[in-house]
Order: C-alpha cells, then structure tokens, then sequence
C-alpha cells in the first residue's frame, strides 16, 4: 500500500462535488482507498486518523483541494491524478449553474442575472451569516441552507430582512418551493391551492408529497429554518410568511409546520391564524397534553403529526380518505409473517433518518405507544430502542446532508444488523429534486448486507421504509419502491405508519391506523 | 439602499452561493440561476475572517449603535 497525496492549489470544491470525486476516485484501478478533501485543519486531522495523510497534504491551506489515495501497487500515481484532473474539469463543465461565466461575488452575479430576487446560501455555517447579510445588503430575499450558524447571527439577520421588507428563510432551511420553483431538496409537486410555512423541511416535504399522492397540489411552501419559533426568534419569519400566504390568492388553506414552540411565539401565530379569514391546519409536532389535543376552533384546526395535517388539510378540501393511511393486504400479511417469524427477545427498534422530523415524528408516535420513554434522541438505547438523527449538525460538519450521502447510514445499517437485541430498522428515503438521484440503488444492498448478517446468526430482522415523494420526482418513485421491496425492505409512503408498524412487530402486536383502526 | 426585490410574485430568478447541485436542478428545470464561484474569505484564516466580519459590519449603517 502506498499513501499519496496530491494538493490543487487555491481549488476550491463543496462538499456534494468532493464526495462524488472521491466516489469515482475509489473506482479507478490500483486505487484501494481514496477522498477528496478541502485542507482545513480539522480535514487533515481526519485525513491522518485515517492514515491518509502524506507530507504533501500537510502544507495545504483551507483553499486547497487535496486528493488523497492509497495505491495497491505503486507507480500508478501519474494515472490517478491525470484521471481525477479531468474529472474535477469535467464536473465543472456539467455542473454549470447557469452560464459558464461564474461571477466571483453576489454583486458580479447581479449584473449577470439583474432580475434576481433571491439568494440561495449553502456554504459552510462559519461563512454563512456574512454571505446572507451581503445578500439582504444587495436587496435580495434569502434561503440559508446551512446549518451550524449561532442563534444571535439568526436573530440579527431576520431583524435585518424584516426592517427591509425581504424574506430570511433559515437558517437550516432545507426546503421551499415558490411559485412552482424547488429550492434545496424539495419535490416535484403540482401546483395548486395549499400554502405552507414550515419550520421543518423533511416534515415540510413529508406532508406536501402525502398531499400529491391524494392529487392536491401547493401555492407556495416556505421554509423558515428550525430555530424559528424559539423564543429567541420568536417566530419572526413564521409570522412574515403567514401574512404573505394570507395575502395570496391562489393559497385558499395554510398550513403551519413546526416543533412545538416557545410560548411567546405559540400566542403570535395563533393570534395571526385567527385574524386570518382563511382556514389554518396548525401542526405543532409531538405537542403533548391539552396543547396536543387534535381541535379546532373557528378557522383554525390543530393537529400534532405530519399525517394528521395532511389528513385534515383532505377533510378540510372535501377529499376521501387516501390510500396511504392504510395497509394494504400484502403488507399486511408480511408484517403478520415477520412477527411470527421474529423472536420477542430480539425485537428492539433501531432507527436511522436523514429527515430530523421524520425522526422526530418517529419518537413521539413511538413513545406514545410505550416505547423509548423519557427519552430524547439519544445516543444510547432506551429499553433496546434507539432512533438517530443523521442529519444532526454533528454528523454533517465537513460531508454532505445523508440525503445525498448514504455512506453512514448504510454502514450505521450493517452495525445495527449485528446487534442482537435489533429485530427492526426505520429507514426513510426521501426523494426529490437535491436528493439522491437513486437512493434505492445506495440502500438496497445495505439492506440485503443487514438481513444476511442477521439470518447468519440466526435471527430475523425487518427493514420498514418510509419512502417519502411525489410521483412526478425525477428518482422515479414507483421504481425506487420496487427496488426496496425487492431488497426485503417493507415500504410504506407516511412516516408516521412506518413509525407504528415498527411498533407492532417489535411488541408482535397489531398496527393502530389514524382515527383509531386496528389491523396488523 | 438597495431596492427591495419581491419573491411571491413570479417564479423567482436565483443566486446560488455554496452547492452546485440546488443551481443544476434550477438550470435543468430552465428557470433563471447564476453560480456564484464562491470560496472561502481570507483564504480560509478564521481570524482573518472574523477581523473582516467585523470590519464590514462596523461600516454597514444599519449596524447596531450607528444610527
């Protein structure tokens, strides 16, 4: 094995383009182990535990790209670097962005495209707060896609986008779709007469594909970043977006997304829904006791899970029921053939989710049936259960969001297959445009991978996906379906049945439908 | 100031500053983008970074205390 590094000086790459090279990298012949890595500090200390750094990579700066391999032969180095130049050239020439000519700053892309009204950001959290106060400077509304950005820069730019009359969305907004244009991972969904304002992507893409999938389409979704109803924030952007989906008119019902919130921002939105003449669906996610009552009152109806605002939102627009609430008889009588396959000592529930809310979502339906109680999303298992947020800061800082890169979860998946005491994994797959451009592909073999450690000692694990799209997404979502229940996975489309059926195989008991129904 | 620009009007036209692939999918679907070559500030030097933050900011008149 020969260690290499190569540095490209002053190169400079994100993050989704670095894994996709160094994908390809660890492809190519004699190549046993390779990544392409910007060379900041923390990089390189990741790039030596895991003896990958050569003297080479270690003179290189944040602004240096450094391509690290491990050859199986040497003398092939010349071969390697030759392949991954014209990769990195051709990359560049299909991922144009627009015009080839790349503005190197907000003011130059300005004059390039001077009717734009709006700054996408989703550079690393450190840079972030500069780059959207430079974009709100110049005028320009906001989706601040990154994360890790202190909560007093959150503050101070919504204060600043609300004295100028913009939007702030985010920070850690993954998701909007505006007048039919998808902005970060949001998906393919037809037009119609639902607006959104959301506090949560994944929960936002959840309810507007459940939606679709009853033939219901959105005016606008907007996304406000998480932090949004603390009390810190204190719902500013929230309140901002309520007033413009009031105001618009092709939005006849709004929904309201989020975690519950901070009491000083819980009596502002409810006070703008009630003065607000059209119907609200509030969904404040997991809320508990008299607050998390499902009610409704005038206008506005409350509801504390994602399938449960879409369900209104259908009932409110006069539709049936949707199929996606219920199981089918094929799922139905796997999930009966699991459990009287699986033994009761090895039925714990393992979850793995690229949508914090879904996870979220998870917990709390899976808490109200009696597991993981009192816990949060731990690091540890509670009663042998544990569901992980992959999508947390912490395991983002440097790599893509797992909705493009899979590599954790897959080996997270693997790992769970080895614990005795896992008898079922909650996966979601999330579709769209920004996603993965084949998930199934990514997860399928993980899936078989994780069975086949199980049934080799002996036991049977359950894979459940909440596969959340539209049926007009580029991944094709009928495809990827069949690809995941090909593997073994048992696929349903609303993360909260997912949730209750992982419940009812671990516990062997029957699965609880919405609105009370019992069949497993 | 710099003029205010509408968002719920029309379909927006977009700056993506940061992932390539959110301006690829906006440029595949044909809606208006422009790719911001976008590097990191001061060569990546956080102090330096910092000490330009805050230079900026002490000299944007909507900052708190110049007014």
């Amino acid at each position: 094995m020969t260690v290499k590094n190569h540095v490209l000086k002053n190169m400079y790459r994100d993050s989704v383009a670095l894994m996709r090279l160094s994908q390809e990298m660890e492809g190519l012949e004699n190549v046993a182990q390779a990544t392409a890595i910007m060379g900041t500090d923390n990089n390189k200390d990741l790039l030596a535990q895991a003896g990958l750094l050569a003297d080479s990579g270690k003179s290189a700066t944040p602004n240096d790209l450094i391509v690290a391999f491990d050859l199986t032969s040497p003398g092939q180095e010349e071969a390697v670097i030759t392949s991954v130049q014209q990769r990195l050239m051709s990359g560049r020439q299909r991922t144009g962005g627009g015009a080839g000519y790349r503005p190197r700053s907000m003011e130059g892309a300005l004059q390039t495209l001077p009717q734009a009204n709006l700054a996408m950001i989703s550079v690393p959290g450190e840079h972030a707060a500069r780059e959207a106060r430079k974009a709100l400077d110049l005028g320009l509304n906001v989706l601040l896609f990154s994360d890790n950005v202190p909560l007093e820069d959150e503050v101070g730019l919504k204060q600043q986008a609300i004295s100028l009359g913009l939007f702030m969305m985010g920070p850690d907004c993954g998701t909007a779709i505006i007048n039919g244009v998808p902005l970060g991972f949001a998906n393919a969904v037809p037009s119609g007469r639902v607006g959104l304002v959301s506090a949560s992507g994944s929960g936002l893409q959840q309810v507007i594909c459940l939606l679709a999938e009853s033939g219901e389409g959105i005016s606008h979704a907007l996304g406000v970043g998480g932090r949004d109803l603390s009390g810190e924030v204190n719902g500013a952007m929230m309140l901002e977006g309520l007033r413009a989906l009031g105001e618009d008119s092709a939005t006849e019902i709004i929904v309201l997304i989020s975690k519950p919130p901070a009491q000083s921002a819980r009596a502002r939105v409810l006070e703008a829904a009630s003065q607000c003449g059209k119907p609200y669906v509030i969904s404040f996610l997991g809320e508990q006791g008299e607050h998390g009552k499902r009610a409704s009152r005038g206008n506005v109806h409350m509801e504390n899970n994602l399938e449960g605002t879409a369900l209104r939102v259908l009932k409110l627009l006069g539709k049936e029921t949707p199929g996606w609430a219920s199981l089918d008889d094929k799922n139905r009588k796997r999930i009966e053939s699991i459990i009287a396959g699986s033994d009761p000592g090895h039925r714990s529930i393992r979850g793995l989710y690229s949508g914090g809310t879904l996870c979220y979502e998870s917990l709390f339906i899976l808490r109200d049936l009696g597991h993981l109680a009192g816990s949060g999303l731990e690091q540890e298992p509670v009663g042998g259960d544990l569901l992980i947020d992959m999508g947390d800061d912490r395991y983002t800082v440097g790599r893509p969001h797992p909705m493009i890169d899979f590599r954790s979860r897959c080996e997270a998946l693997v790992q769970a297959a080895a614990d005795p005491e896992v008898g079922v994994v909650l996966l979601d797959v999330i579709l769209g445009y920004g996603a993965h451009p084949d998930p199934a592909a990514e997860l399928s073999p993980a899936i078989l991978e994780a069975q086949k450690i199980a049934r080799n000692d002996g036991r049977r694990l359950a894979c459940v996906v909440a596969l959340c799209g539209s049926p007009d997404d580029p991944q094709d979502m009928d495809q990827q379906e069949k690809t995941l229940t090909h593997a073994g996975a048992l696929v349903v489309h609303s993360n909260a049945l997912a949730a209750r059926i992982a419940s009812a195989i671990s516990r062997g008991g029957a699965v609880p439908l919405p609105g009370g129904d019992t069949r497993g | 100031m710099a003029e205010k620009r509408d968002l719920l009007g029309g379909p927006p036209a977009t700056i993506n500053v940061g992932l390539e692939v959110f301006a690829d999918t906006l440029q595949e679907l044909g809606f208006p983008v422009v790719q911001v070559d976008w590097r990191p500030p001061a060569g990546g030097d956080h102090r330096l970074t910092d000490l330009l933050s805050r230079l900026e900011r002490s000299s944007d008149p909507n900052a708190e205390g110049t007014n």
